[in-house]
């Protein structure tokens, strides 16, 4: 089987969240970056399980970003895929980013391409449904099960309140959430490895973006908290009902 | 007399621009975020000077509704290919209809299905898009339209630039608002294609308000530590009328289910009430719920990290203040 898994980069979740003095471009100094977890921990993770099910498989982390990518680009091969391929453009927006996954992939003949339900900066959920219309091809969202059986995939899918069991025949796109796999670090071995995988490096094909951030601003602060004891419960509901009113 | 203005008013809404809401209708039923979606679209068309249209697939209990909200119209599309839902054939369904329509906005939910819908309907109408959008769009020097993002850290105001956009609506973030009358269902005869994902079965907690659409979540961390301590916590969710949450570290040990996992890595939520109860505010869980409106924390620790992005703070034992907070609220609904 032949896996594609895109993976995106994130700023980390303990990062500060600032801006450019003109507010129109996120303040990247000082900001440690990682990948995004939704794609390293279930959507990768499933993807080379899924490869060791299958022999003679092969998993390909795609990437768009720049240079400085190419550390988390290796902790995905250390994390077992096969090779990887960054195209070398700033991935703008959503749309930009699939165009660019859908250009590469269109000759590849994936059998199965993986991203994760959402990157944690921009929560957008759209690469993943972008890319499979780009490729005319299924899309099976937040999937927190999934197993392969011959050419067809059985998955269950978060959905309001539940989960959806659904059949699809390869090939197809999924969104990976939370069950599909379990967090793992990268072994000594997989490191080492990981520093001798082919990482090709292609440039990006012209598109013309239709949407831009043009403003950024922080949310207002909270006025502060204030302090109820804890034997003064009724004051608690009573402060609920008649002051913030949402009871 | 009559016939001929109903045809002129069809030629004129194919002539001139419009906004289509697309209503999910989970067997064959509205939820909230349906009259969230169409107050949205009307306040977008009131913007644009259009009106704002709404279409429906499958079987739909009482669609005619939609128009209280503000839908001068809406549209059905019968077929037996929209029983389930596939991405493919509901975006040729909603791609036919906005432009059989003629619609330059079109807007979705954006809920589970609606997540897998925008981004292939962007690309199918050619749309610039923007997806979980929280606040109407505003037109001065450009359409304008802002989100939520860094996980609830920021807010991001984007700016379209193409003839048709698609915009998906963020629950919980506009009040459904009751603008109008009912309106007649017509039928819209557009091809759909047969579903290539096939659904098997679903399974839903009834009685339930999923986590993404309540309006009020009591949510628990480490701090009750143990699977078996979790009946006061549900006790209070009942006596609040309240949907229950986790922090990540109780989903992971399994002693909740992962879909109640909240935060950065979890679902992220609004509710307009959030009581966390022996949760440190990580800021990976506050990345996920502080933009609930009123946060109350209840935790031991009066250092605890969360009382800084509270509204109400409550220092003590949970396992004596949460009781005692249950009590206070079936007390008040008594009254
Ligand atoms: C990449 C990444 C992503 C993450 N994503 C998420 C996420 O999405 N959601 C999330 O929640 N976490 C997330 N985390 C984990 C996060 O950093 C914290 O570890 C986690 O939120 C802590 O959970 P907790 O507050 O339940 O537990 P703890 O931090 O252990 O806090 C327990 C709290 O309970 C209080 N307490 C204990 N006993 C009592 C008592 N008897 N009465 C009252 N109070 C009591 C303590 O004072 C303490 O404040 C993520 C971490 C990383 C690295």
């Amino acid at each position: 089987m032949k896996i594609m898994v895109c993976v995106s980069k994130t700023p980390d979740t303990t990062a500060k969240i600032s801006f450019n003095a003109a507010n129109t471009e996120f303040n990247s100094a000082g900001v440690a970056y990682i990948m995004n977890p939704y794609d390293e921990w279930y959507a990768l993770v499933r993807a080379v399980d899924l490869a060791k099910q299958f022999p003679g498989s092969t998993v390909t982390v795609v990437h768009v970003g720049r240079a400085d990518s190419d550390q988390i680009i290796r902790k995905g091969l250390a994390l077992e895929a096969n090779d990887a391929v960054r195209i070398d453009a700033d991935p703008h927006t959503a749309l930009f980013t699939a165009k660019q996954l859908a250009e590469h992939a269109r000759s590849k003949n994936y059998d199965l391409i993986f991203t994760g339900k959402e990157t944690i900066d921009h929560n957008g959920s759209d690469v993943g449904a972008m890319l499979a219309e780009f490729l005319d091809l299924p899309f099976v969202s937040y999937a927190s099960k999934m197993t392969v059986a011959g050419t067809t995939a059985t998955i269950e899918r978060d959905i309001e309140g539940g989960v959806e069991v659904v059949e699809v025949k390869l090939p197809f796109v999924v969104s990976a959430a939370k069950g599909m796999a379990e967090q793992r670090i990268p072994n000594m071995m997989g490191i080492m490895k990981a520093k001798n995988k082919p990482l090709a490096v292609v440039p990006p094909v012209a598109f013309t973006d239709k949407a831009k951030v043009t403003r950024f601003e922080l949310p207002k602060a909270k006025s502060g908290v204030r302090m109820v004891s804890a034997d003064e419960m009724d004051e608690l509901v009573r402060l609920l009902h008649s002051e913030a009113k949402v009871i | 007399m009559c016939r001929t203005s109903s045809y002129l008013n069809d030629v004129l809404q194919k002539i001139y621009i419009m906004v289509l809401v697309y209503i999910e209708s989970p067997k064959g039923q509205f939820k909230k975020a349906a009259f969230e979606a169409v107050t949205y679209g009307a306040k977008v068309a009131a913007a644009l000077k259009t009106t704002c249209v709404a279409l429906t697939l499958g079987n739909v209990k009482d669609a005619g509704i939609l128009g209280e909200y503000g839908a001068s119209k809406v549209y059905n599309i019968a077929s037996s290919n929209v029983e389930t839902f596939d991405s493919q054939s509901f975006t040729t369904a909603i791609a036919n209809a906005a432009q059989a329509l003629n619609a330059s906005v079109v807007i979705l939910s954006h809920s589970a299905n609606g997540k897998s819908l925008t981004g292939r309907l962007a690309v199918r109408l050619n749309a610039g898009t923007v997806s979980g959008a929280n606040a109407v769009p505003t037109l001065n020097g450009g359409f304008k339209v802002q989100k939520s993002v860094f996980s609830g850290k920021a807010i991001a105001e984007y700016t379209i630039d193409a003839p048709i956009k698609v915009i998906s609506l963020m629950g919980n973030s506009i009040p459904a608002q009751k603008t109008g009358h009912s309106v007649a269902v017509s039928a819209l005869d557009v091809a759909v294609p047969a579903p290539r994902v096939k659904v098997i079965s679903t399974r839903t907690a009834d009685g339930h308000v999923p986590l993404p659409e309540a309006e009020k979540v009591v949510s628990a961390g480490r701090g009750v530590k143990d699977p078996q301590n979790w009946g006061i916590i549900e006790d209070l969710a009942a006596a609040v009328g309240a949907t229950t949450a986790c922090s990540r570290p109780v989903a992971d040990a399994g002693w909740r289910p992962h879909h109640e996992h909240v935060g950065q890595t979890g679902v992220a939520i609004r509710p307009n009430l959030y009581i966390a109860i022996g949760i440190s505010g990580a800021i990976q869980h506050l990345a996920g719920v502080n933009n609930s409106r009123v946060i109350v924390v209840i935790n031991k620790d009066p250092e605890a990290p969360f009382f800084k992005a509270a509204d109400y703070g409550v220092v003590g034992d949970l396992f004596e203040v949460v009781p005692r907070l249950t009590a206070a609220f079936k007390k008040f609904k008594a009254n």
